[in-house]
């Protein structure tokens, strides 16, 4: 079950945020500085997916920004994977030229 | 009062701030703009309002003054209003506010509204935020909807479906006569949601599960599907890089491994098309890669037949071999599916992979490796051979307790020496500058060096090999620059008992050892004395001393236990492998073999303890000699002593002298100043894993005795202590002896160990006290 998705800049705004469990107001705002810490400082040749608490992420760079989708152990990490690149992509279809 | 701005200019506007104070103002001046046309109850600008609100919310911001204007627009009748009003209540609303239930009206009317769209908005949001009572409510119009035809509703009813079963299981046979139809649908959209809610029942009641097994002939629907979407050609709706909705492909084969899980018939009938989707798959996208991984899952955990698990394991052969780093966790993966049937297929990919992969993943993969290799081994052989080809392969990647671990199955396998001594000469004839190989293969050598050169071999050609090649080689590692300090360690102790099992070269042994005696390695030095002091005054006993080691007791790498055995020869060669209790990692346990010699007329059994190298106390072959002159010689290791010389014995020596000598957990100097020395040496509670008994030895090496010794000790709140009483008030001089005194240490949050030690004494005839702190405990002795 997907837990959240985020969008979020490299200097960790947060651009889109979507909660499918209730999460308290201050609550997120802790849990994205430490998602994006966490993506920051992987290298490129490290794996997409982390381990974090009792969740998954996974996530994707596009540019600066990150798409950070946090899961839990009965999804396919690498589904989700495609699926946040299949996102982007129609963003980019349908609003045309997406940019941060 | 002028018209509320748009949501993008905020948006913009707050993009423009450049500190986080910045931003906070402008947010909190919107805001209170905000309050007050709520207030002036301004019909047209409250949808605009509230989507600020939202993306407020979004940034981090409280919102909560937001909620009951979200239910008058959605009370409202314009579209636009509904749907911001229905975006706000699933992002504000939640089960803990009061206010939700207020919704439960609107919602109810708007599930049979008119317009689909306005029915999608509803059901998506009691879907989203729902709660127990409201499902309770509304599940009935939800299940109305799950028929209906249209496909746009009936995803989302689905979806909300699954909902709701989440909220009030009870409620699942209800939807259970609307879920026959669903797969029958040709719309991917209500497919893959059907498919969740059928995932869901499953999951949730094994009743569920059992029916749909039986009566709803579910799998060979789901099949067809599957095989549709593969066999079907290019359709633009669905395609994600050439692959034909692999979205729903993975949630497919999900609902396949629940249904085929543990029952045979399904399992049948879901053979064929796994294997079709495994060979037809195309890897190079990781979309295809996503599906083969599910299908791997999927095929290790029903009761799949062999030819479809040499399959899957193929399949993440490939995986491994594929330099995509999120393929790499496939091999986690892959030793958590080894198991006694597919050990040798999957030992060959993994084996593969070893040879193959970057360097930091080989000491992961090696421990693997042999950790499988040991709960599955089919035969002996195969265990020497596999252990074998990890060794040659990523030897110097081996952790170095895996080396005790080795050697001891070595000698477990009795009728395998012969072979596993030739194999192992071979190895290092070419290339001796893997640590780990080359200790395991010394060791070998030294025990079994008289079947090498015997000549007989059953189980591969015997190789022709003289005493004289095998000094040689022996020799060429002592001298070698790559050989570390424990591997010549290794290597001399096995020259030493090549001298008993070979027949002609006995000197040459005696040269070779001799000149390590003034070595600068101290370790080496030592040994090289002590087996020169064997020489020179016990030849007599150097057979006896050097016999082949007795079979150990199996130990695993896991293992907890505490064995010792011994022959019942005349000089007791005693074997103590003593393994750490189960609080530490598995692997860094290390066996310690350990000879221990009562001699008939040798005093004082000093036992060497390898204080100087606390990380080098895996297998190592503590031969322990007494010798009353040892310290007079050139030994300037520190030894401790123990607290009294034992067994004074005449004849045949039946006792056996055990030390706690790094017994896993190596000892720590913890005080050394004006001549007090004091040791500690450490054990830990096989029954209860937070205490560490810790064995305190104190020594003096001044002239002059110190008197009405007392030692105390202090540590942090989060320990308890306990200190039994010393053996005696007074350290005699010369090292002559030793006071010992036992500490239990309770560390229940097993926090690092930190100690503050007082120490009154006399000495010389004044009082001397001294305060210190220990913080050099090793890792083992707390975690």
């Amino acid at each position: 079950m997907i837990k959240f998705f985020l969008m979020v800049n490299k200097q960790g705004q947060t651009r889109l945020s979507r909660y499918y469990e209730h999460v308290e107001i201050k609550k997120r705002t802790m849990l994205e500085a430490e998602v994006i810490k966490n993506c920051l400082s992987r290298s490129k040749d490290q794996c997409s997916f982390i381990e974090y608490k009792d969740f998954k992420l996974v996530y994707r760079q596009y540019a600066a920004l990150f798409v950070v989708v946090g899961i839990d152990h009965t999804e396919n990490e690498m589904a989700v994977y495609e699926l946040i690149h299949n996102f982007v992509e129609v963003l980019d279809k349908y609003f045309s030229r997406v940019v941060s | 009062m002028p018209a509320p701005i748009r949501l993008r200019e905020l948006i913009r506007t707050i993009r423009t701030a450049r500190t986080q104070a910045e931003e906070r103002e402008m947010i909190q001046k919107e805001c209170a703009a905000i309050r007050s046309s709520f207030r002036e109850e301004d019909n047209t600008y409250r949808c605009r309002n509230v989507a600020k609100l939202l993306y407020m919310h979004m940034l981090g911001y409280p919102a909560h003054f937001g909620q009951l204007e979200c239910l008058k627009l959605i009370a409202s009748q314009k579209f636009t209003d509904k749907r911001i009003g229905y975006l706000g209540a699933m992002l504000l609303l939640d089960e803990r506010q009061d206010v939700h239930l207020l919704m439960t009206n609107c919602i109810k009317n708007d599930l049979n509204h008119s317009t689909q769209y306005v029915q999608g908005l509803a059901l998506c949001t009691l879907g989203c935020m729902g709660s127990s009572e409201m499902c309770r409510d509304l599940a009935g119009e939800v299940e109305k909807l799950l028929k209906t035809s249209n496909s746009y509703l009936r995803k989302k009813a689905a979806l909300c479906a699954v909902h709701v079963i989440r909220k009030v299981p009870e409620l699942m046979e209800m939807f259970l006569p609307a879920t026959k139809n669903l797969l029958n649908e040709k719309n991917h959209g209500v497919l893959h949601t059907s498919v969740v809610l059928l995932t869901e029942m499953c999951e949730r009641s094994p009743d569920m599960l059992a029916h749909f097994r039986k009566n709803e002939k579910l799998v060979p629907q789901l099949v067809r599907i599957l095989k549709n979407l593969i066999m079907s050609g290019y359709s633009p709706e669905h395609d994600v890089s050439g692959i034909s909705d692999p979205f729903l492909q993975v949630r497919i084969l999900r609902l396949l491994r629940i249904l085929g899980r543990n029952d045979d018939d399904s399992s049948e009938a879901m053979n064929d098309i796994l294997a079709q989707v495994a060979t037809n798959t195309e890897t190079s996208k990781n979309v295809g890669n996503a599906i083969l991984y599910e299908t791997v899952l999927t095929i290790m955990d029903i009761k799949s037949e062999s030819g479809l698990r040499v399959l899957a394991i193929n399949i993440l052969g490939r995986f491994l071999l594929n330099n995509d780093k999120n393929i790499r966790r496939a091999m986690e993966l892959s030793f958590a599916l080894v198991n006694g049937n597919n050990v040798r297929g999957m030992m060959k990919e993994l084996l593969y992979f070893l040879d193959s992969c970057e360097p930091e993943f080989k000491a992961d993969c090696a421990s693997g490796i042999f950790l499988a290799s040991e709960k599955y081994a089919p035969s002996k052989r195969w265990h020497i051979d596999t252990i074998m080809r990890v060794l040659t392969m990523a030897g110097s990647y081996v952790r170095d307790d895996a080396v005790p671990s080795l050697i001891q199955l070595i000698t477990n396998s009795v009728e395998m020496h012969t072979y596993t001594v030739q194999r192992l000469y071979k190895a290092i004839l070419g290339d001796y500058s893997q640590q780990p190989l080359v200790q395991v293969a010394s060791w070998c050598i030294g025990e079994y060096g008289d079947l090498l050169v015997s000549g007989q071999c059953e189980e591969e050609p015997p190789i022709q090999v003289t005493e004289d090649e095998v000094l040689d080689i022996l020799e060429s590692i002592l001298i070698s620059n790559m050989s570390a300090s424990v591997t010549r360690g290794y290597t001399l102790t096995a020259i030493m008992k090549l001298s008993t099992r070979f027949t002609c070269n006995v000197n040459r042994v005696r040269k070779i050892v001799s000149v390590y005696s003034s070595s600068i390695d101290v370790e080496l030095q030592q040994r090289a004395v002590e087996y020169n002091t064997l020489f020179k005054k016990y030849d007599h006993m150097r057979p006896a001393l050097l016999e082949r080691m007795p079979v150990m007791e199996k130990v695993t790498i896991n293992g907890l236990t505490e064995i010792v055995q011994s022959n019942g020869e005349t000089e007791s060669a005693v074997l103590e492998t003593k393994s750490p209790p189960s609080g530490l990692q598995p692997l860094s346990q290390a066996n310690d073999l350990l000879d221990l010699l009562g001699g008939t007329d040798i005093t004082p059994v000093i036992p060497t303890a390898p204080t100087s190298k606390p990380d080098s106390t895996g297998g190592e072959l503590l031969d322990l000699l007494g010798d009353l002159n040892l310290t007079c010689s050139p030994v300037s290791a520190p030894v401790p002593q123990i607290a009294q010389p034992p067994f004074l014995l005449d004849g045949l020596p039946s006792q056996p002298l055990f030390s706690d000598i790094a017994a896993g957990i190596p000892s720590i100097t913890a005080y050394n100043k004006n001549g007090l020395k004091i040791d500690f040496t450490f054990e830990r509670s096989n029954t209860n894993p937070s205490v560490t008994v810790i064995t305190i030895q104190a020594s003096n090496s001044t002239e002059l005795d110190m008197t009405d010794f007392v030692f105390q000790a202090a540590v942090p709140k989060t320990f308890q202590l306990q200190l039994l009483s010393p053996s005696s008030g007074v350290i005699p001089a010369f090292n002559s002896g030793t006071i010992t005194q036992v500490i239990k240490v309770l560390n229940p949050q097993k926090q690092q160990l930190r100690m503050r030690i007082k120490l009154t004494y006399n000495h010389k005839g004044s009082a001397i006290q001294d305060l210190a702190e220990v913080s050099n405990f090793p890792p083992q002795s707390w975690q």
